[in-house]
């Protein structure tokens, strides 16, 4: 394992799919947002993000 | 509560992710210092975030919430005048000593700053406290499980602590360490939507306001007296006893967040370490005890239709306790609940996984290496760290059954831990600024502390509380319970304070020359001129503070 970056962009996104998956055909409304879509939306980018920098630092420093 | 199929599969997932990373680990561990101080090879950001982690328990994220419903945004002073200044001062100040003596535990320190009794005394304290603590917290979630979901109090508590015990046994310190970062996510992405959701449903921070009293949207205005706010403490007391004296003790000196920074991979990263992880610590009032306010909002002043978040308590009030799980089951659906529970389950290890590496360095390198078992090979010390995660583990879970059985040992226990733990600062403080600090004093300082908090506790009453032991006298009667933990901390430092250098002064210093690198005076300053500004743990230090004075403004 080099970068912790990698690992925790993998799992937080994976949450993400399965929030956006679970809004998407429940549709439950908490306060009238549909909270399971828009929070597995954040966490898919963060994961992203976080998978895309660890990316783009392999080969430079380890973790 | 009912989980549905999708938070099995978010939690099962995530149990798995905890020990795949103790499996990928496991070859990084060859010799001791691997396994005890992760090889001090952890970059800033990573020690930043597990320093602020492993206190990250899940009686911190329960409890502030509990506090929150109980006393509202007086308590914020847990962060904007205790902890926030705390680990500025161990970044900027204290640092420089743990680091540069390249001691590898506190105790350790202790050990070359004073002498052998004072570490003993600390290090047997500490080991003690910390195997204790663990058990105590696994309890505590085996419960709220049972309350919450129905699981069995028994399974939660030997599956939790196998999970810890294995990611802990194969990857060492750095297994843990990897594993906050880890925690810290999922705990802030599983808190945030539950303030989100929360303030949209009382209208915002001005509808939450008008929800409840305005003591508990205020941190400041009502604490000139003990009886103007719910806390019962004045603000000599909260800044003194809470900021000055508690919070140091903890951030300061306590070896679960200090091994942390310790694990650092050069000095100014160690620096750093206490000061990257001011920054989120500062914004955590606003996961962690707004769902509280929120909670005795929606239960003073429920919206139409709605029944109030707060559950009665049996013996009249509410059951503050309950605010965050009731929050989790009043706001998240099936999806965003796994992520919710697995954020609970998150603080529970990390909690759990920061006592246990802590006690591992501990009685590893300052019990057995020191009285029990010198100069064995390196590979004996790292099999005995390894065989002390066991141990410690087996400790914990035991003492989690103890607190099953008798309901006031947890109580007990905390209340002779903050005994030991509130003179600490006095201490250091003398140990590392005034160079004519004895073994001796430091010994009997201490000594003197702990003796001091417990007379206090004996002598003093609490209105309306009922006491865990027998009192000798009530020579004074505190509005709370709150306020005589303050005021006993307060007692207990100085006297640790004042005893420490009258035994300095009547014992012999040690050599000057025996002090480089643990003292103030006798060490050359680090010389960070010529780096940016944000590599400069002074100037991150004071953007830090003048945040979080703002903060302390805003919420005044």
């Amino acid at each position: 394992m080099t970068d912790l970056r990698l690992p925790l962009g993998l799992l937080l996104a994976f949450y993400g799919v399965i929030l956006i998956a679970t809004g998407a055909t429940a549709g439950t409304l908490v306060v009238g947002i549909n909270i399971n879509l828009w929070w597995g939306g954040v966490l898919l980018i963060f994961g992203a993000a976080m998978m895309i920098l660890a990316r783009r630092a392999s080969g430079g420093t380890q973790l | 509560m009912h989980l549905a199929a999708v938070d099995l599969l978010i939690i099962a997932t995530y149990v798995g992710f905890v020990l795949a990373i103790g499996v990928m680990l496991k070859d990084r561990v060859a010799h001791s210092a691997d396994f005890f101080l992760a090889g001090r090879s952890i970059p800033a950001w990573v020690a930043g975030l597990a320093f602020l982690s492993a206190n990250l328990g899940a009686q911190e994220v329960v409890g502030m919430a509990a506090s929150g419903a109980k006393y509202g945004m007086l308590t914020s002073h847990f962060y904007w005048v205790g902890a926030i200044p705390a680990m500025v001062f161990v970044g900027v100040f204290m640092m420089p000593f743990y680091y540069g003596s390249r001691a590898r535990s506190v105790p350790e320190y202790l050990k070359l700053r004073f002498d052998e009794k004072t570490r003993a005394f600390n290090a047997l304290t500490f080991a003690v406290m910390t195997v204790f603590s663990s058990g105590i917290s696994m309890y505590a979630m085996g419960a709220l499980l049972r309350l919450l979901l129905g699981w069995n109090i028994h399974a939660s508590i030997i599956v939790s602590a196998v999970v810890v015990l294995a990611y802990i046994a194969l990857g060492g310190l750095r297994s843990a360490i990897y594993n906050e970062v880890v925690q810290f996510f999922l705990i802030v992405f599983g808190f945030v939507p539950l303030v989100w959701l929360g303030l949209r449903d009382v209208g915002g921070w001005s509808g939450l306001a008008a929800r409840v009293p305005d003591t508990y949207v205020r941190s400041w205005h009502y604490i000139g007296s003990a009886d103007a706010n719910p806390m019962g403490i004045e603000w000599f007391g909260m800044v003194m006893g809470l900021g000055f004296v508690l919070s140091f003790g903890y951030w300061c000196t306590d070896f679960l967040v200090v091994q942390r920074a310790m694990a650092a991979d050069s000095m100014s990263a160690a620096r750093r370490t206490p000061l990257i992880a001011a920054v989120p610590k500062m914004l955590f009032p606003f996961i962690v005890i707004l769902p509280g306010i929120i909670a005795l909002g929606l239960t003073l002043k429920p919206n139409p239709g709605a029944a109030a978040i707060l559950p009665q308590a049996s013996g009249g009030g509410y059951d503050y306790n309950m605010a965050l799980p009731m929050m989790l089951g009043r706001y998240y659906p099936p999806g965003l609940l796994g992520l919710g529970i697995t954020a609970l389950l998150a603080s529970f290890m990390s909690g759990m996984a920061g006592n246990v590496t802590a006690f591992n360095t501990v009685w590893t390198y300052d019990i057995y290496q020191s009285y029990l078992v010198r100069g064995a090979s390196d590979a004996h010390y790292l099999r005995i760290g390894r065989a002390t995660t066991v141990v410690g583990i087996a400790i914990s879970v035991a003492t989690a059954y103890a607190a099953m059985r008798f309901n006031n040992i947890m109580d007990m226990l905390q209340l002779v831990f903050s005994f030991v733990n509130a003179p600490l600062f006095a201490t250091f403080l003398l140990g590392m600024f005034w160079r004519r600090t004895s073994g001796d004093g430091a010994f009997f300082g201490l000594l003197a502390g702990t003796l001091a908090a417990a007379l206090h506790y004996e002598l003093t009453a609490v209105a309306g509380g009922a006491s865990l032991v027998g009192k000798l006298a009530d020579l004074h009667t505190y509005p709370s319970d709150m306020a005589q933990n303050f005021w006993g901390a307060i007692w207990a430092w100085s006297a640790c304070f004042a005893i420490t250098i009258v035994v300095s002064l009547l014992t012999r210093p040690r050599p000057a020359t025996e002090l480089t690198g643990l003292v103030y005076s006798l060490t050359p300053r680090i010389a960070d001129r010529q780096m940016a500004w944000y590599a400069r743990p002074a100037a991150v230090g004071i953007v830090v503070l003048a945040l979080t004075l703002i903060l302390n403004v805003v919420f005044w």
